[in-house]
Order: C-alpha cells, then sequence, then structure tokens
C-alpha cells in the first residue's frame, strides 16, 4: 500500500529540504514537511477567504469583519485573491494526497458503519482503516468540488462584465452554498483533530504520531508501516501497562 | 450624491436596523414622466445631464445610428436610444426612448447590494448611489433589470442618474427635464404624472389611433418613479430593449433575505454538532489509555475519633 509517508520519506521536494521532521522513539512519520507547509497555508487562506465572505455573506450581522481588512472596498478586493490562495494550495494538496484519497470498497464498508464511529461503540477503528479513513476522503473530496464551485462561480462574479447578470445572480447563490458546507465542515475537522481524537494535532504540527495513536485510528496504516498486527500490539501494550499493585503512598 | 438635509431616507442597504428618520416627514413620490411620442430625439438632456452632474465627456463614435453611444456609461447616465422600428404592414417608425435609472420603487440594485449605506432609497422614491460606501462588488449590475448601473474600473464604483437628487432636494426638477425643447419631459408627485400619462394615452388611442398606446410602470417591481407614455405598451421591447416584465433575480430576494440567514444557521449546527458530541460520547482517546492510578485520600490523624 502506498502512503503519502512512504512517498515523502523517500522523494523529499524542496520544501521537505526547508524543515525536518523529528520522530521520537513510538512516534511513526505521518506528515511531512511539505504536506504540513500546504496544510497551513490552505488554513490560513481558507480563513481568511472565511472571514471576508462573511462581511459580504450576511453585511447586518458580520460588519464587524469588513474592518479586519481595511475596510469594506478593501475587503472586496482581498477576498477573491485569498480565495485562489486557498484554491492554489489546497490543488496542490489534491495532487499531494491523490494516491492515498482514492475511495475504496473498504471506504463504503467504513460509512456503513459509521454510527459505530460516531457513538464511539468500539475503542479502536475497524482494522481496515487505512491512511485516511472514509469520514476524510469524503470531506477531501467535498472540498475539491467546492473548489471548482468556487472557481467557476468566483470568476463569473469577479467579471461581471464579461458574464452577465444572470449567470451572476446563480453563481451567487452556487457560491453561497458551497461556503456554507465547507463551514459546516470545518467544525467536524477542527474538532476531530483537536478535543475529539486527542493526540491528532501534532501530525500537523511536527509532522509524527505515536503508535498508539496509529493502532487506535488508522490500523491498516500502522500496519502497512510497521509490519506488525494492530491488535497484537496493543494487546502487548495493554499487558505492559497493567498497573503493579501501588506501593501505599507515602505523604 | 445628495442633500441629505433636505430628503429622508426610507431603505438602507445592508443596513441592520431600523432607517433613522423613516417615516418622520411626509414626502410626497416623485415621478419623471417620459413622453416617448413627443421626443424629437434632440439630445438635449443627455447634454443638461452632462453639464449639471459635471461629468467629463468622454468620446463617442458612430455606429450607423443617431444613438450618442451604445449603453449609458459610468459617467453618462441618459441615453436616448433609437429604434427604428417595422410594423407588420411593412411600414417603419423611429421610436426614440430615453433611456436612464427607473427609479423603482422596489429597486433590485438596492436588494443586491451587500454594502451597508451604498444605496439609500429616499422616501420621495428616488434611489441613490453612495459611492463613498460602495464597496464595487457589482451585484446592483446583477439585481437590476434595466441594465442601469455602470462600474468605472478606476474607482471601482457604480454610478448612475439620480433623479438629480440634489436639485430635487432644492426643491428644483431634475436637469434633463429642464432642458426639454418638446414638452416630452415632465416631473411632479407620482399620482399627477400618472394621471397626466393616462390622458395622454387615452388621447393616443382615441384621436391619434394608437389602439395599444399605453403607460410603462410595471408592477412587478411594485412600480416606477420614471414612466413612459409608449405608443405601443403591449411591446415594450421594440423600445430598445425595454423589459415588459422586469424583475429581480431570486438570489436576490428569497435566497438573500430568507435562505442566507437559514444557511448560516444550518452550518453552525455543525459547532453545536461537535459540542454535542464531546459532551455527550466523549473523544476517541488512543488506546490502551493510560492506567487510572487511584490516590487515596490520606488517613485521618489518629487519636481524634468523633
Amino acid at each position: 500500500m502506498a502512503t503519502s509517508a512512504d512517498r515523502f520519506v523517500h522523494r523529499p521536494n524542496a520544501i521537505d529540504r526547508l524543515g525536518r521532521t523529528v520522530i521520537y522513539t513510538g512516534e511513526l512519520l505521518r506528515h511531512p514537511v511539505y504536506t504540513r507547509f500546504l496544510h497551513w497555508m490552505v488554513g490560513i487562506f481558507f480563513f481568511l477567504a472565511l472571514l471576508s465572505g462573511f462581511g459580504i455573506y450576511l453585511p447586518w450581522i458580520f460588519r464587524f469583519f469588513t474592518p479586519l481588512f481595511g475596510g469594506g472596498a478593501t475587503t472586496r478586493f482581498l477576498h477573491p485573491w485569498f480565495g485562489l490562495a486557498f484554491v492554489f494550495f489546497f490543488a496542490l494538496q489534491a495532487i499531494n494526497w491523490l494516491q492515498v484519497m482514492r475511495w475504496t470498497p473498504e471506504d463504503s464498508r467504513w460509512m456503513k458503519h459509521i454510527k459505530q464511529y460516531v457513538t464511539r461503540s468500539d475503542s479502536v477503528e475497524s482494522p481496515e482503516t487505512g491512511f485516511f479513513n472514509a469520514g476524510q476522503k469524503m470531506q477531501f473530496w467535498e472540498i475539491v468540488w467546492g473548489c471548482v464551485a468556487y472557481v467557476i462561480t468566483g470568476v463569473i462574479m469577479w467579471l461581471p462584465e464579461i458574464f452577465g447578470r444572470i449567470l451572476v445572480a446563480i453563481s451567487y447563490v452556487i457560491h453561497d452554498i458551497s461556503a456554507l458546507i465547507m463551514l459546516f465542515g470545518i467544525f467536524f475537522h477542527v474538532y476531530l483533530s483537536t478535543f475529539g481524537e486527542p493526540g491528532t494535532i501534532q501530525a500537523m504540527t511536527r509532522g509524527t504520531v505515536s503508535e498508539g495513536w496509529a493502532w487506535t485510528h488508522h490500523p491498516a496504516w500502522y500496519k502497512a508501516v510497521t509490519g506488525r498486527d494492530p491488535a497484537e500490539a496493543l494487546a502487548e501494550a495493554k499487558r505492559r501497562n497493567t498497573p503493579s499493585p501501588q506501593p501505599p503512598r507515602t505523604l | 450624491m445628495s442633500d441629505r438635509g433636505t430628503l429622508r431616507i426610507q431603505q438602507i442597504s445592508a443596513h441592520p436596523g431600523p432607517v433613522a428618520g423613516e417615516g418622520a416627514q411626509r414626502q410626497d413620490k416623485v415621478c419623471k414622466l417620459i413622453d416617448t411620442t413627443t421626443c424629437i430625439g434632440c439630445k438635449a438632456c443627455e447634454v443638461a445631464c452632462v453639464e449639471w452632474n459635471d461629468m467629463p465627456f468622454q468620446t463617442t463614435y458612430f455606429d450607423n445610428t443617431y444613438q450618442t453611444m451604445p449603453d449609458t456609461d459610468w459617467n453618462y447616465w441618459n441615453l436616448i436610444k433609437f429604434n427604428e422600428d417595422q410594423h407588420d404592414d411593412g411600414s417603419f417608425a423611429w421610436l426614440m426612448r430615453k433611456h436612464q435609472c427607473m427609479h423603482c420603487e422596489d429597486p433590485g440594485c438596492l436588494r443586491a447590494c451587500p454594502a451597508d449605506g451604498a444605496i439609500v432609497q429616499y422616501s420621495n422614491g428616488i434611489v441613490d448611489f453612495q459611492q463613498e460606501n460602495c464597496i464595487g462588488c457589482q451585484f446592483c449590475v446583477s439585481g437590476c433589470p434595466f441594465n442601469i448601473p455602470k462600474f468605472n474600473p478606476n474607482t471601482k464604483k457604480v454610478y448612475k442618474c439620480t433623479l438629480c437628487s440634489d436639485r430635487v432636494g432644492a426643491g428644483l426638477e431634475p436637469a434633463c427635464i429642464k432642458a426639454c425643447p418638446t414638452g416630452c419631459l415632465h416631473f411632479g408627485t407620482k399620482d399627477d404624472m400618472k394621471f397626466l400619462a393616462e390622458n395622454r394615452a387615452s388621447q393616443l388611442r382615441e384621436v391619434s389611433g394608437f389602439q395599444n398606446a399605453g403607460v410603462y410602470d410595471p408592477d412587478t417591481i411594485g412600480g416606477t418613479h420614471v414612466i413612459y407614455v409608449l405608443h405601443d405598451a403591449t411591446k415594450p421591447e421594440r423600445y430598445g430593449n425595454l423589459p415588459a416584465k422586469p424583475r429581480i433575480p431570486l438570489s436576490f430576494t428569497v435566497w438573500k433575505d430568507i435562505f442566507k440567514p437559514i444557511g448560516l444557521f444550518g452550518a453552525m449546527l455543525g459547532f453545536v454538532g461537535v459540542v454535542m458530541h464531546y459532551v455527550f460520547e466523549g473523544p476517541r482517546r488512543e488506546q490502551p489509555t493510560p492506567p487510572v492510578v487511584r490516590i487515596d485520600p490520606p488517613p485521618p490523624p489518629a487519636g481524634k475519633e468523633n
């Protein structure tokens, strides 16, 4: 199984060489420097585009956002450029991840059992879950198609004298819907990478995750990169962690 | 571009809360009446408009018609459209129509505008752009059924006819009205102009033989504060793309006013959802979780029973 980690460890590009990823004992490389760089560029421009867009979306609620960007006219000027930068960096990320984001039969099975994922009825993910689970892939493809919609409708609204008023009016609605779906999704993305699944965010900051995180959330990936069976590794860790009888506590 | 002192505001684009001064003073609805049947195409109104509004003149070009230029521009708000129209019997008519902002009662530009205070509607019905608040998004162009707002690429602002709100605010008629030599332009209250227009239309029908003569005051946008008397009111399109049923795109009415807030609420349910998930289900921690070490409180000091 090809993973993005495999590919980048062996073929680092110029941006990878600008930084480094330190892998401590008991950790696995999750995202190389290039992936992390793209992720944060996408994140920065996503939020800049989102906040500048809010001021235009519902000005009577979000009027306080426009002064942050230098007033209404400057917000209007900057928003398309923020959006283009977001789409540009996300396009690079999409190329970077195209291989690992491919939909597989395992993902379809994961979607059928999404209730177990949401209710946490199993303590670990199903052993088929690879580098990305189906939920992550769904969000990825939603953003891909959302970006396509953004660019087409955004360019139409940017150059109304070419496309005419009716196309602008239609684009206006599609652009909004795309943004609303992405806004809905960003809450899940941020929640699951921080509070929802502790230990995840370091994959995008330091680039590594603990082995325990790997066999808990992405067992098939753990198996692919370490060659060990995730269930056995977990059982062994449990034996190691069994608390020995505590000595009487002295104060 | 207006004298706020004497004009009361009725509607402000993208404005939160009530409109200051709304309903504080009774104002008559004003109206410009254009009788296309007595227009001779002299363009005095075009010149008066450029003169009064002190706009830089621009190069015009000849494209085999008498029309000054193909369409109005950011610095040319008033244009007579010349249309050669062939009747069913093969005869020709030369239709001339003074084209400018129609000052709709329900303005599509104002509905589409996302900039607070960039477009206002006065209590007398005049729709006016406030360029200092304009953000240059050009949504007003999309919202307007008459293709009136025009973008200046240098200033990144949109301009259009003000119905000489500065003159009207001071009790004068618009510059185009003052310049018209044939009396085909009239200015007054909406009721008076409507009365005058209907009288003229019935005269055209009964005396002059224009059986379809009528008044153009489309109710799809609540009527306009610029109305026409047309030789043939059943086919206004023949007067240079004057729409029979002008409409504001649903994007700026149904979507913007109703579904935008609902959509935002729906998207914010994602935030509610993840908070509820954390509270009700909790996080998935990596396995095995660190063993729980129980720390018992120290036993009470001896010798202090009960």
